[in-house]
């Protein structure tokens, strides 16, 4: 077991004649997972190293059985192929473009609602079940099959993460990056809630921002439902306070969204706090009576 | 992306939000004239910088009379304001506003951004306006009265009026109030805002509604499809490394510490600071060069880290992904032949093409203390600079 993807996961890579689409898509079928078709307005009934590609996202769902989809479509478009994966039925679909305005995705989740998709990201390096299958640009080799479940906001940090548990021996159940955007598909307590239920995961490494209050959201949601060890990050704990223009930023978050707040959420939850960015591996390690 | 209270205004005027007549000087013989053309008599003179509280910074001047005004603005012109918004080195005055006086009966605060609880955009009203209203926002959360809009739909009547009866406005002014939301939130989603912000919103004597203060802060992912408010930057607002630094498409931030950083990724930049903090030295920028990085990148960012006279040692944190460490190598070589490299350096490399990556690092000749993990690399800057 695992969450969101494994081994019979079949992927569906939306612009995928595009430079960064070639490059994952190829490191991606090359980690083993069943890249089955590419999207390209325009260039339907061609292929890229003999995976098709259609000019619709329904089509290629319709011709290949696809059940997860990756977009690297530009900024400006990104909204509209996302929108186009969930009408077409995609039950994920993971959104690596980093730069969509806010208001595009503000629109792409008020479409979501109801719908049985889920959207991971975007901004994000996208969801990883090591040995099993890779959608997304995170390095795979860093990656060992285990039992810790790995959420973030963040990307490279994330790698860092993984390469310190790997380096103790410590396997992962599944990667996700929820993506730092400030609006996205998937929340942290969406993650924790899965983990908590997959039989293979046996504790979670959290990596959470400051600003916004989705750490706060997550810390409330494992006191009264995770069982399981979490250790938690907080990167930012140094960052200064940024210069501002007006009140309404601060104001909408209710005094909430610093690290020193976060951390203490965290710790009322009966979280184990990663007290520097270098011992992220070795808290878990420890939460999980294995140091 | 910031604006000015002057350009903001502009642009809500244009939604049909009530603003005053004014216009914006950069002379005090300009803030004279402009004073006789609103009528000669009583106007305010407001420093235009990118910050609040600016009133109890001395930068906002009731002038009787256009010699007054153009008192004020010489005064004005060319000094350096420090608000709680501006940061301890403040910021100079560089343009002056110049409107029309109001008589006001009230003063409310009206705020709209895109909440990431609710993924919506929100409009907060509240009767006690002011630089406290943050912390009324912690204090008593309830007295901030909130209206999340439904995207499909756009903003309500009923939403307006909700606020309206909500703030306690006389009968008479709830339409206009409606009224002046609409054109708030036209002009907030036609323009790819990510802040607009009135206050104080003023009820004037004669029940008018009227902006006294705008501000507007700008999506920067959206700015590709706004080319009339790029063109409202104001570069002299800003610091001018982090200008440099996004001609290049690379998110830098000054600080004050000794330590120059280079990191890929906005959470690994965070973090590489916050260890930096944890083994007792202090970061002297955040930057992230971000995922895709070329080799001219990665040379421009080490140029404008080592401009910085501060920095006493840089550190290099590449986590590569996407990033290929031969890249970052090349790149980082290349910039330290440019630019005398004059502090220690230390690289901690991982990930994609590692060994490649310090190789050529080894092969170059510099004088580069590399470094194994980021716990290594931390460590060997915090001494570096010892």
């Amino acid at each position: 077991m695992s969450i969101l993807v494994n081994k019979d996961t079949k992927v569906v890579t939306q612009g995928i004649t595009g430079a960064t689409g070639q490059l994952h898509t190829r490191a991606c079928r090359d980690y083993g997972t069943q890249m089955v078709a590419g999207v390209t307005p325009g260039r339907g009934g061609t292929d890229f190293e003999g995976i098709p590609i259609f000019d619709t996202v329904a089509q290629a769902v319709q011709a290949t059985g696809a059940n997860a989809s990756v977009i690297y479509v530009p900024p400006p478009f990104a909204a509209d192929a996302i929108m186009e994966a969930v009408d077409a039925g995609v039950p994920l679909v993971v959104c690596i473009t980093e730069g969509i305005p806010v208001l595009d995705m503000v629109r792409v989740k008020r479409y979501l609602d109801g719908k049985p998709s889920r959207l991971i990201g975007p901004n994000c390096p996208g969801v990883i079940t090591p040995g099993e299958c890779k959608i997304g640009i995170m390095p795979g080799y860093i990656h060992k099959p285990g039992t810790v479940g790995v959420v973030s906001r963040s990307g490279t940090l994330t790698y860092e993460a993984v390469h310190q548990l790997t380096q103790l021996g410590i396997g992962q159940s599944t990667c996700v990056g929820i993506g730092g955007d400030p609006v996205k598909g998937t929340e942290f307590v969406d993650i924790l809630r899965m983990f908590q239920e997959d039989p293979q995961t046996e504790g979670i490494v959290l990596i959470g921002e400051i600003g916004g209050t989705a750490e706060e959201e997550a810390a409330a949601f494992i006191r009264a439902h995770v069982t399981k060890p979490v250790a938690a990050f907080i990167a930012g704990q140094t960052a200064p306070k940024g210069k501002r223009m007006g009140h309404a930023g601060a104001i909408i978050a209710g005094g909430r969204g610093t690290a020193a707040e976060k951390i203490q959420a965290f710790q009322e939850a009966g979280v184990h706090i990663i007290p520097s960015p270098a011992e992220m591996g070795i808290t878990m390690a420890k939460a999980l009576g294995r140091m | 992306m910031n604006i000015h209270e002057y350009q903001a205004k502009e642009i809500l005027k244009k939604y049909g939000v009530a603003v005053l007549q004014g216009k914006v000087a950069t002379t005090p013989e300009e803030a004279e004239a402009v004073a006789r053309e609103l009528g000669g008599g009583l106007c305010v003179v407001k420093a235009q910088i990118h910050a609040g509280g600016r009133g109890k910074a001395g930068g906002v001047k009731l002038a009787k009379t256009p010699q007054e005004a153009r008192d004020y603005a010489a005064t004005l012109l060319g000094k350096k304001l420090t608000t709680h918004q501006t940061g301890p080195e403040g910021k100079e005055v560089q343009k002056i506003f110049i409107e029309q006086g109001c008589d006001i009966a009230r003063e409310y605060y009206l705020g709209m951004v895109v909440d990431r609880t609710t993924s919506r955009v929100t409009v907060m009203a509240s009767s006690e306006g002011g630089v406290e209203i943050e912390e009324i926002a912690a204090r008593s959360p309830e007295k901030i009265l909130r209206e999340a809009i439904d995207p499909a739909v756009g903003f309500l009547d009923f939403q307006g009026r909700k606020l309206a009866y909500g703030l306690g406005l006389p009968q008479g002014s709830v339409n206009k109030a409606v009224t002046f939301m609409h054109g708030l939130y036209r002009a907030f989603t036609e323009t790819d805002a990510s802040l607009i912000e009135i206050n104080p919103l003023v009820l004037t004597k004669s029940g008018d509604l009227v902006a006294l203060d705008a501000k507007m802060g700008f999506d920067d992912n959206a700015l590709f499809r706004h080319p009339d408010i790029r063109e409202m930057r104001d570069i002299t607002e800003e610091n001018p490394k982090e200008v440099e630094a996004s001609k290049f498409d690379l998110s830098y931030i000054a600080l004050d510490g000794s330590i120059g950083c280079m990191v890929n990724g906005a959470g690994l930049a965070m973090a590489t600071m916050d260890i930096i903090k944890h083994y007792g030295a202090e970061p002297a920028n955040f930057l992230d060069v971000g995922g895709g990085a070329s080799k001219e990148k990665v040379a421009e960012a080490f140029k404008i880290i080592l401009s910085d006279h501060k920095v006493k040692a840089v550190l290099v944190n590449i986590f590569g992904g996407i990033m290929r460490c031969d890249v970052v190598a090349r790149g980082v070589v290349e910039a330290a032949k440019q630019v005398k490299l004059s502090v220690p350096l230390v690289v901690r490399l991982e990930g994609t093409n590692v060994e490649l990556g310090k190789q050529i690092l080894a092969e170059s000749g510099l004088n580069i203390i590399a470094a194994h993990d980021l716990a290594d690399a931390a460590k060997k800057a915090v001494e570096a600079t010892r």
